[in-house]
């Protein structure tokens, strides 16, 4: 009995941290379940708490209500060349602020501190009317291009370079007769592939889940992405919730088995403006 | 910006000492090569954000309806944000703003601080790993998706949760504890004003405490353990190295999670979107987020000028609230007084 009390405090913790864990994963459950059940189940009392049969149905029901293997193409297209781009650009620019000193660095530098302040809320209408100006509107591009040079992206691959790379080796590569680009595509950027790896992680996982600029600025049907399916699946009438569960489920499943292999790299680089401060 | 944009007279000079033409022409290149690599943030820069930031203020003057072409603008002075800010639904919107930022800001912190000490004080590497992983998984989930899938627990006759608030009154052990259940059933989670705002504000705590564990475990495990035993030899009790070496410590750490919170929460769009299916910020406006209302302005009714006014209302009170957390905090919070 004494042996039990004085491991109160460690047995009282994890059961606190199993039922904290409990409670995070139960939404994932209940929406694997739900996208076995048809409606009448679904909306039955008590709801079934376990796996039912209606699985292909629901599918069938879900290629009916919305065509979702196009906009699933359409989320992981937008989701790659957006990654691609954004790592390409925010790696040019931070090798310019890196390798180079020239007029202006200083003042270019403080808009790119100062862009990040500017809440995305305060540009989202003339955002809008820029996208529309340049005949952007209804294209995928305009969910990508905005933010692929954006300051967190520099900033984080600077500061890795900072770290990584000596100065050195950059003479040494102009001294070897290497052109400028040469320099930063086959010396620089082999070196820093983690932190090229962190960009593209977090870039990949905000377009995958990006909802509002999908919304003000895809208009037809067949260019939307996952979110904005999804959530326009809400209006349907009768809504099929069991399909629907199961297309909500699906869409996450990308992104799920991805962090089963890197949830290392995916915290790390999702948290980075924290633990390097 | 290349040579051949050299004025006539000094091509002459230029023809006689091709060598010095190579080396200007080198110079110049030296020179553009910095710009031609920061130029994609450059031109990105401009095009989207600075030329929209000052458009916006342009904008704010104007009446504007985006379907009637360009030309339909008009000079309105400062109407649009007379309008705007007597427009009962902004005031609502501010306040809804407000409240939820509070209410699903403020606990996301008071249990993402205990749990990340408890992790990192009591468990041990992979474990803790599986416990941190698995909580930070709702951040990298979309939040279409979650507020999807939370939309139908909350469901009022068939949803999940009042089911099971209904099961556990009529268990025999939790029935005291539950009995107001029955009173209250069917418990309307998203269509009443009164329930609107705790049912997002709980989806928001869902989604995003975890992230905030992970940041908070990775500021505990940079206090190191001399510090815990240095304190424990001086006779501090647990409670007290929590309070007085733990805390102090990870301040940095809080500082720059809670500014997020703030920036975030203010911003809140897509919760209580979804969670209202996008029809005028719930029953009342009780669910109408600062953000939701702006959208609405904007691209309901088409009202862009009106909307670009209230982007800044929105701005000021951004920049109001990081304001007054930097002063009280930013000192503190970035060490500066150690």
């Amino acid at each position: 009995m004494k042996a039990l009390m004085k491991r109160l405090p460690k047995i009282s913790m994890h059961a606190f941290l199993i039922v904290s864990v409990l409670i995070t994963i139960f939404p994932f459950v209940w929406v694997a379940m739900m996208g076995t059940h048809s409606r009448s189940e679904i909306f039955s009392s008590p709801p079934p708490f376990y796996f039912g049969s209606r699985l292909l149905e629901n599918y069938e029901k879900l290629l009916d209500i919305m065509p979702f293997w196009l906009v699933l193409g359409n989320s992981l297209m937008v989701s790659i060349i957006g990654t691609a781009v954004t790592v390409l650009f925010c790696s040019m620019c931070a090798y310019g602020f890196f390798a180079y000193e020239f007029r202006g660095k200083n003042v270019v530098f403080g808009v790119m501190v100062a862009s990040m302040m500017v809440p995305p809320v305060l540009t989202l209408i003339p955002f809008f009317l820029t996208v529309k100006f340049l005949g952007l509107l209804d294209t995928h591009a305009a969910i990508w291009l905005p933010l692929a040079a954006n300051a967190m992206g520099i900033f984080l691959i600077r500061q890795y370079m900072v770290t990584s790379i000596s100065r050195d080796l950059l003479d040494a590569a102009k001294v070897d007769g290497a052109s400028d680009f040469r320099t930063y595509w086959t010396v620089v950027l082999p070196l820093i592939k983690p932190a090229l790896a962190t960009l593209g992680i977090v870039t990949f996982i905000a377009l995958w889940n990006n909802f509002l600029l999908p919304l003000i600025v895809i208009s037809s049907p067949d260019k939307y992405v996952l979110t904005l399916a999804l959530r326009s699946l809400q209006s349907v009438a009768n809504t099929p919730w069991g399909a629907v569960m199961l297309g909500t489920f699906l869409s996450m499943i990308p992104l799920l088995v991805a962090f089963l292999f890197f949830s290392k790299q995916m915290m790390a680089g999702l948290t980075a403006g924290a633990v390097k401060g | 910006m290349t040579l051949t944009t050299t004025p006539n007279e000094e091509r002459g000079t230029q023809m006689r000492a091709p060598a010095r033409r190579r080396s200007t022409l080198r110079i110049w290149k030296k020179r553009l090569m910095p710009w031609l690599f920061i130029s994609p943030f450059i031109i990105l820069f401009m095009v989207f954000t600075l030329f929209p930031l000052l458009f916006s203020i342009y904008l704010s003057f104007q009446e504007w309806n985006p379907v009637a072409g360009l030309s339909s603008m008009e000079y309105v002075g400062l109407y649009n944000y007379q309008l705007a800010l007597t427009d009962p639904w902004l005031w609502k919107s501010l306040y809804n703003t407000v409240w939820l930022a509070v209410v699903s800001g403020i606990p996301q912190h008071l249990l993402a601080i205990p749990v990340a000490y408890m992790l990192v004080s009591a468990v041990r590497g992979r474990l803790r790993h599986l416990y941190t992983a698995t909580m930070f998984i709702p951040f990298i989930t979309s939040t279409v998706a979650v507020a999807l899938i939370f939309f139908s627990i909350y469901s009022t006759n068939a949803g999940i949760l009042n089911q099971w608030l209904l099961a556990l009154s009529n268990l025999p052990v939790l029935s005291w504890f539950f009995s107001w259940v029955q009173d209250a059933m069917p418990i309307r989670w998203l269509t009443s004003s009164d329930l609107l705002k705790p049912s997002i504000a709980m989806v928001v705590i869902w989604k995003y405490t975890g992230f905030n564990i992970v940041v908070y475990s990775a500021g505990f495990l940079t206090v190191s353990r001399d510090l815990y035993d240095a304190a424990k030899v001086d006779g501090c009790s647990r409670w007290q190295q929590f309070w007085h070496v733990a805390l102090p410590m990870i301040r940095p750490f809080i500082f720059f999670a809670v500014t997020l919170t703030i920036i975030g929460n203010l911003q809140l769009f897509e919760e209580p979107y979804v969670l209202t299916q996008g029809e005028s910020g719930g029953v009342a406006q009780s669910g109408l987020t600062a953000s939701y209302y702006l959208y609405l302005v904007g691209w309901q009714w088409l009202e862009m000028g009106a909307a670009a006014a209230i982007s800044w209302i929105l701005f000021l009170f951004i920049a109001i609230a990081t304001g007054v957390h930097f002063y009280f905090n930013g000192r503190k919070g970035l060490g500066e007084d150690r």
